[in-house]
């Protein structure tokens, strides 16, 4: 996916620099801008992130979320897919391991679906281009919606077990 | 200096708290510092190129086109591009954000653009593929069919909720950056 992204951006950088290369100046210095505006949320967010994950381990969201944990599992699981920001490369192989471990599909889903939609961790960059209450809105609803996307799966799931 | 120094205040302070907690807790550390340099690496990967197509799109899209494809009026033309475009998105979602701000800019409906930031969160094709070899199809496909509506529903719920008033505030936000 990398190096689509990559191979796009130089073309276009490429056909953009021989059109018009003040224009092309132009764009990098805004995208530059762009990016040192956001950057200090960055680095802060990554930082927060890391610690995060180095305080989760497997073990102790199996316990967690297991398939027998019911609602509250997947509240939990719901919680813990909030405030994790974990790449979809990572979140996913992860979401293997615990199913196999005994995970419920419900809590799983619960998880990755928070994962996708609600970002605590984040939320000061979000409400830096979004305001306040917007920002809270859309992850509250995300984390509402998520339960619903928890349900449906679980149904599924079981259907085809 | 200072001014740099105040933008990354929080940064800093963060940081300390996490020498402290290394020195006090060293295999944790060990692991923060790990785990920050993977996330570091991620960010520089798939950070430059979203930032030029974004200056790109800025300097070369001209605001009426934008409007056009993706503005009031734009209709079932614009919602399909909002979440085409969210969907073939790379990237953790705060590199959406910006992107959203630039599409502000460009005169972009607020509801596609919510759709856009719904579809870059859950509907990312990249990531659909390896949910669905390492979570199975049915799982996958499950989740797809319940979160597409979902998108479109928390952008129209959030529009309503949010009111006129602060979308614009939110515009006049965007178009300063």
């Amino acid at each position: 996916m990398n190096i689509i992204l990559y191979s796009v951006a130089a073309s276009l950088l490429i056909l953009s620099f021989l059109k018009d290369r003040e224009k092309t100046k132009n764009a990098l210095k805004k995208a530059w801008k762009a990016f040192e505006n956001i950057l200090p949320q960055f680095l802060v967010v990554i930082a927060l992130v890391s610690l995060l994950l180095s305080l989760l381990d497997h073990q102790l969201i199996l316990k967690l979320i297991g398939s027998e944990s019911g609602w509250l599992g997947i509240l939990l699981a719901a919680i813990v897919g909030s405030v994790t920001l974990i790449p979809g490369f990572v979140a996913f192989p992860t979401a293997a391991i615990l199913v196999s471990g005994g995970a419920g599909y419900m809590q799983i889903g619960a998880f990755i679906s928070t994962l996708m939609m609600v970002g605590i961790v984040t939320l000061p960059v979000e409400m830096q281009y979004f305001g306040k209450k917007l920002a809270i809105y859309r992850n509250t609803l995300g984390f509402v919606f998520s339960f619903l996307v928890a349900f449906v799966i679980g149904q599924v799931m079981e259907v085809l077990a | 200096m200072k001014q740099v120094l105040k933008r990354y205040r929080s940064f800093l302070v963060v940081s300390v708290v996490l020498i402290l907690l290394g020195l006090f807790n060293q295999e944790l550390g060990r692991q923060v510092l790990d785990t920050t340099a993977y996330q570091l690496k991620e960010m520089v990967l798939i950070i430059p190129p979203i930032f030029v197509l974004l200056g790109l799109l800025d300097v070369w899209v001209p605001k009426q086109t934008m409007v056009k494809y993706m503005g009031e009026g734009s209709g079932l033309k614009g919602i399909l591009l909002a979440l085409l475009i969210g969907s073939a998105a790379a990237g953790p979602l705060y590199g959406a954000f910006p992107v959203a701000a630039v599409f502000m800019k460009k005169g972009v409906k607020f509801s596609n653009i919510l759709i856009f930031i719904g579809a870059w969160s859950t509907t990312k094709i990249p990531m659909i593929l390896f949910e669905f070899s390492s979570l199975g199809v049915p799982f996958g496909l499950t989740r797809l069919l319940v979160d597409i509506p979902g998108i479109l529903i928390i952008a129209y719920l959030l529009q309503a909720l949010v009111g006129r008033q602060e979308i614009e505030a939110i515009y006049e936000k965007a178009s300063k950056a």
